[in-house]
């Protein structure tokens, strides 16, 4: 059988680390590996079809398809606000004047991944944003490159380019004020915006 | 004393601040002048009160008077310390003003026409010879008694300094304000000393990078409007706008050429944000940098030969100069700056000598003078957050925006670093200054 499932860890605090297997890999289930990751419950769940709200499986054969691990047979719009839920981080982390994803934020970053590919239908916006340093434009720049940068990520993951639009907001929209590292550092991130669900 | 005085033609004085008037925009709050830093050095005047003038709303004098200031190159007298209150020529009694110390006198009388105009006569004096310098009889309506009052203070400027003075200009910024929980951009153009704000365009989305037309009739900005930043086109004395670019990515960063035919921007619709000239005629592109960094903020060399702009192609953003043939790149772009690991949104001096600049220097943020010719990077701030700095069209002046107790104002720093002002909106962040051209006279 085709593995098509994800492979979780939750940690004690509740906060999630995710490993993620390969895409599609032949065989069963991909082990998860033991080395950077703390000791902790492993939630490896198996794969099934989604139904859409037509009834119809929500997604087309041939790709991999969402398992329980995302929606338990929930409707999405619940899953999207379930804070429990393995796409509950839908915003990530910069460091200052850079475009590259810290490797801390990647494996979150590849369960969207999964998501997206299996459910080509949705699409999401990709909204990038900088803190206030240094000048506007160039960080309307910047934030655009942020956005790009999780394109790009998302892309080599298997997401259909058609999926994915990328907006700027640079540092006009910042979620934290103040002028100290524990605002900017909230303020240098891309959001991910779903639609088409 | 007539003989003495040059007639003005009040029309030739810029239609701009009356078609602005009539656009009738909301009339906001005024921007409120605070003087931060006293200046050694500067010359002694004395600008008396003009007989008459507390008739109206906002005395010449006292708007003469704070123009002066401002500029960080005159301490006017306080009146109190005046020896007298001439306001002819032949009632000056020259060696008690030398006495009080002042190098110049400025008086002047206002008079009421049957027909409701105000004549303004004004002379200025050199206190020391004893001679005058500068003598003009104007008719004005009384509602443009404060613009006169900035064009005295030009011709009074001129005359001393020797340099034109740029009073009766205009300044264009974005006020972000707090309505009922949500934020209202409002892209404004008052006078040079915060008065007569016009908000000239509202958005709940943001605006940013307001660039003058050299005739000083049309602003360039970045509007956020359709979800996404793409850069208009607004006659500010009509209110005309219109959409220049609105392609896929980013479009920003307006700029423009110094002979009002093109439009510097950076357009990421190629994949990555670039430097592009836009022929306003035919709406054709010449692409200028295409680099996979970062590059952005044109601005022109008044020479019209040549761009420099921001770009991280070295890893941190710095600043690089690129020569044009026409608008087509010549040659690799050069790089400029080399102190300090955050140099951006440079603008030249109007004489293109100085590029000003963001300096980053850890998480400061300050105002930095390059000097083209001496190679030498000077800061001029002293706060921690500065951005969009923007030079007075006589290049006397640079105006920009920082951060005080957690709010947004614009600060104007003389070009030698010595005099330094503030002009702290009444409410909301205000920022993006640009600084207009001297107004187009026909």
């Amino acid at each position: 059988m085709e593995f098509k499932g994800i492979v979780m860890k939750w940690n004690q605090t509740g906060l999630m680390a995710v490993a993620v297997a390969a895409l599609v890999l032949q065989g069963c289930s991909a082990p998860v590996r033991e080395g950077d990751m703390q000791d902790i419950p492993v939630d490896e769940r198996s794969v099934g079809v989604d139904p859409g709200s037509d009834g119809r499986p929500g997604v087309e054969t041939g790709v991999v398809q969402v398992g329980e691990g995302f929606f338990d047979g929930r409707p999405i719009e619940e899953v999207m606000q379930d804070p429990e839920s393995v796409l509950s981080k839908r915003v990530f982390y910069f460091e200052f004047d850079s475009a590259e994803l810290p490797l801390d934020e990647q494996a979150a970053l590849e369960v969207h991944a999964r998501f997206l590919a299996s459910n080509p239908r949705i699409s999401v916006v990709l909204e990038g944003h900088t803190d206030e340093r240094g000048s506007r434009e160039y960080n309307l720049a910047l934030g655009e490159r942020r956005a790009k940068s999780i394109e790009r990520l998302l892309s080599l993951l298997g997401v259909g380019q058609g999926q994915m639009e990328v907006i700027s907001f640079g540092e006009e929209r910042p979620v934290a004020l103040g002028q100290h590292e524990d605002a900017w550092r909230l303020n240098r991130r891309v959001e991910l915006l779903y639609t088409g669900y | 004393m007539d003989g003495f005085m040059k007639r003005i033609d009040i029309r030739r004085f810029g239609p701009l601040l009356l078609g602005m008037l009539l656009l009738a925009g909301q009339a906001q709050a005024r921007l409120v002048i605070e003087i931060s830093g006293g200046v050694e050095g500067a010359l002694p005047i004395a600008i008396v009160p003009f007989s008459g003038e507390l008739a109206y709303d906002d005395p010449l004098s006292s708007v003469i008077r704070a123009n002066l200031v401002r500029s960080g190159r005159f301490a006017p007298l306080a009146s109190e310390k005046m020896p007298g209150t001439p306001s002819q020529a032949g009632q000056i009694d020259f060696s008690r003003w030398r006495t009080a110390g002042v190098d110049h006198i400025v008086i002047g009388r206002t008079l009421r026409q049957q027909d409701g105009q105000v004549q303004v006569q004004f002379q200025l004096f050199d206190v020391l010879r004893g001679v005058q310098m500068a003598g003009y009889s104007i008719e004005v309506p009384p509602q443009r008694l404060r613009k006169l009052a900035h064009q005295i203070s030009d011709i009074v400027y001129e005359a001393i300094t020797g340099e034109k003075g740029a009073f009766e200009t205009l300044v264009s910024y974005v006020a972000v304000e707090q309505v009922n929980n949500e934020r209202m951009f409002r892209l404004a153009v008052a006078d040079a000393d915060g008065h007569n704000e016009q908000i000239i365009l509202s958005s709940r989305q943001p605006l940013m990078s307001p660039s003058w037309s050299p005739d000083g009739r049309r602003l360039a900005y970045v509007s956020f409007e359709d979800g996404r930043s793409q850069i208009y086109m607004q006659d500010i004395v009509t209110g005309a706008r219109e959409k220049l670019a609105g392609f896929s990515g980013i479009n920003s960063a307006p700029a423009w050429s110094p002979d009002g035919r093109y439009l510097a921007m950076t357009l990421s619709r190629d994949g990555q944000p670039d430097i592009y000239i836009m022929d306003l005629a035919s709406r054709q592109f010449s692409r200028i940098s295409n680099s996979p960094s970062i590059d952005t903020e044109p601005s022109w060399a008044p020479d019209g030969r040549s761009l420099v702009f921001t770009s991280n192609r070295g890893g941190r953003p710095q600043i690089y100069q690129q020569a044009l043939q026409g608008i087509r790149p010549q040659g690799s772009p050069r790089r400029l700056t080399f102190e300090g690991n955050y140099n951006a949104r440079a603008r030249f001096s109007p004489n293109g000598r100085y590029l000003a600049m963001v300096h980053g220097e850890g998480n400061r943020f300050r105002i930095a003078l390059l000097d083209m010719e001496q190679r030498q990077l000077r800061i001029l701030t002293d706060t921690g957050s500065d951005e969009s700095p923007s030079f007075a069209p006589n290049g006397s002046m640079i105006i920009y925006a920082t951060e005080r107790n957690h709010r947004g104002v614009l600060e104007a720093v003389s070009v030698d670093g010595r005099s330094q002002q503030r002009l702290g909106a009444s409410r909301g962040d205000v920022r993006e200054p640009a600084w207009s051209p001297f107004m187009a006279r026909k």
